[in-house]
């Protein structure tokens, strides 16, 4: 069943005046638990799609149907819903709060979503446990190493349990081990718990984990292909 | 979220940043020390004053003559010549006035007084015997002049404990004579230290008939006071409507905005009292209040810092499911606990203050004067505190909720 549908799409940013255009006559499709990647090189317009899909920003012409219903009839309040219960955001710069420990930070997202203040530490403890960060529960956020806050972001992405989960750039301040991991993890999502995932990255080896890989180039799709020798994570992290 | 949830993200918010919300509350904790102190004197001094209104005793009535004064430049009205020996023989009357107990005409005069080579200037009342019952003050020696003295006009003087001891010393007054206005007077009681009571500062006064004072140390033919004590408290207001309705008899008036005298009694100077402490109270306050709008102007530019500091913050809560209602809420709050805590400490302030106040004003000043909490002002404080945050965080608040999370996520 499809979740995302974007139909003839576009995005033009108006600076002073000047029309920038940065997405053009973009349509496509995704169904609930794909991995598709969005790969672009910077500038490309990748970033701008994703925070059009992930009710941040919103597009200029064109339609996009989220769980079948159009982006324009959702409220102000229902679109806060979406974002909440949803959708799941990680972030290259992983946006954790400062001077918060790592439960505050993965609490954050049930805060928001009416869950009951006593039910709150065991479903942030359990997705703290899932990213395998359980001895470092009450650290704060900035006595991480980068890869731990990207599995803490993760953790936080998931904890109410989305359909979707964004990833723009997971492992791009990340060195190589440190991704291989997040990307573990992403992957996990997909394939054991089901998630849907929209992953950015201008990397193809980051871009294979998906089933899909969508290309863009100056705001128009270039290419839509499956992904035939999927890469796995989990696999090269064990060897 | 729930209410509880706002309060804990608020105060971590708040939290962060120690010492700037300490300075940004700055402005608060004057204001509101003010408004506490102002309020907490004010309270002290109406008390004080208050206090000897009440000396006046419950029961006491003064008619005095010309209209009530209703604002400074009426104050001239206070010297007519209306009242008269047939206004006092009427109100004596029982079928004029019923349940009047005691009374006295006043002729009062600010005169010099000698003794040997020593001369003072004191206020001279010229009354009758009853003054005593009245301001219920007796001589500790000898005694106060009689009937005859009064029917005699005798150059008789009872004299407050201050004169005396600055004509005489420690030496015997008693059966001395003294000057009054160049009439040689015979002291024939001395009265104890007793203070200030009612109009009259009982220690610096020398009493003698008023028959005596009206012609040789005043020349006239009225009186400036009729002092009237009731038989109880409960009945004064029907005495003084009996007083009124007599007067105006005597006087042939029959329209009472033409009244030419005025009856005064302890609720109505109280009331009076009360109505120019209040008055002064607003005053001061309103100059209080001004600190506290330049606070909350602090507390509206620190929190516009503050929300553009944060927009990343901002825009990751708003991407992980806040609602404008949400991050509104959560700015609000932070200005309100900012303001109240600045209205908290202000009241502690304010109270050290005044509590310093009454020390100082009763110890150096010697002054009857005892520290009152205002109550009502702290509570007043903490709301107004309160709601300076509200509204000066409004806009603030307003404008971090109105963020798009993208632009506010994309924010270096």
């Amino acid at each position: 069943m499809a979740i995302i549908e974007v139909k003839d799409l576009e995005k033009t940013y108006y600076n002073d005046g000047v029309a920038t255009p940065a997405l053009r006559d973009v349509s496509f499709t995704i169904n609930e638990g794909e991995f598709v990647s969005i790969m672009g090189p910077s500038g490309s317009g990748k970033s701008t799609l994703l925070h059009i899909l992930g009710f941040l920003d919103e597009h200029t012409t064109g339609e996009y149907r989220f769980d079948g219903k159009t982006m324009s009839d959702y409220s102000k309040e229902e679109i806060a819903h979406v974002r909440n219960k949803k959708m799941g955001f990680v972030f290259q710069a992983f946006n954790l709060l400062v001077r918060t420990t790592v439960l505050e930070n993965v609490k954050l997202p049930l805060l928001y979503s009416g869950v009951k203040s006593s039910l709150r530490d065991e479903l942030a403890l359990k997705a703290i446990e899932s990213v395998g960060l359980s001895h470092r529960v009450h650290h704060e956020s900035s006595q991480l190493s980068g890869g731990e806050k990207q599995r803490v972001a993760i953790a936080r992405a998931l904890v109410n349990k989305p359909n979707v989960i964004f990833a723009d750039e997971p492992t791009g301040n990340l060195d190589s081990k440190s991704g291989q991991m997040v990307m573990e993890f992403i992957q996990k999502l997909n394939e054991e718990e089901g998630h849907t995932i929209i992953l950015i990255t201008h990397e193809t080896c980051t871009a294979k984990h998906a089933q899909r890989i969508i290309h863009i180039l100056d705001g128009k799709i270039e290419s839509d292909t499956k992904v035939n020798h999927r890469y796995k994570a989990r696999d090269h992290f064990r060897k | 979220m729930t209410i509880q949830d706002s309060f804990q993200i608020a105060l971590a918010g708040l939290q962060t940043n120690k010492s700037r919300s300490g300075l940004t509350i700055l402005g608060i904790v004057i204001g509101i020390t003010a408004i506490i102190l102002v309020m907490s004197v004010g309270q002290g001094a109406e008390d004080l004053i208050l206090n000897q209104v009440r000396g006046l005793g419950s029961q006491t009535i003064i008619v005095e003559p010309g209209r009530e004064p209703s604002g400074p430049s009426s104050f001239a009205e206070l010297f007519t010549d209306s009242l008269k020996q047939k206004d006092v023989d009427a109100l004596l009357n029982p079928s004029n006035v019923q349940g009047l107990q005691d009374l006295t005409p006043a002729v009062m005069q600010v005169v010099p007084v000698t003794f040997e080579n020593e001369t003072i200037r004191t206020n001279v009342i010229g009354a009758s015997d009853l003054i005593a019952k009245i301001l219920d003050i007796f001589p500790r020696e000898g005694a106060f002049f009689t009937d005859d003295d009064i029917r005699q006009k005798a150059s008789v003087a009872v004299i407050g404990s201050e004169v005396k001891n600055k004509l005489f010393g420690p030496s015997d007054a008693l059966g001395e004579k003294i000057k009054v206005k160049g009439r040689t007077f015979r002291i024939v009681g001395i009265l104890p230290p007793k203070g200030q009571v009612a109009l009259f500062d009982a220690d610096d006064m020398v009493v003698v008939p008023y028959t005596t004072a009206q012609q040789y140390l005043a020349g006239i033919n009225y009186f400036n006071a009729i002092m009237i004590r009731a038989e109880s408290e409960d009945i004064v207001p029907r005495v003084v409507r009996d007083i009124e309705l007599t007067l105006r008899e005597t006087h042939g008036i029959d329209d009472t905005d033409k009244d030419d005298f005025h009856v005064t009694t302890q609720a109505d100077a109280a009331e009076r009292v009360k109505t120019i402490t209040g008055i002064l109270s607003v005053l001061l306050v309103s100059v209080a209040a001004i600190s506290l709008v330049v606070g909350g102007i602090g507390i509206m530019n620190i929190m516009l810092v503050s929300v553009s500091e944060r927009t990343r913050e901002i825009g990751l809560r708003k991407a992980l499911g806040a609602t404008e209602k949400d991050i509104m809420t959560q700015f609000l709050l932070e200005a309100v606990m900012l303001t109240a805590l600045g209205g908290i400490v202000g009241i502690i302030l304010g109270a050290a203050f005044s509590f310093l106040a009454s020390l100082i004003l009763s110890r150096v000043l010697a002054l009857g004067w005892e520290f009152t909490f205002p109550i009502f002002a702290a509570v007043l404080g903490l709301g107004v505190a309160g709601l300076v945050g509200l509204v000066f965080g409004l806009y603030p608040a307003r404008q971090a909720s109105l963020k798009s999370p993208m632009e506010a996520l994309r924010y270096e």
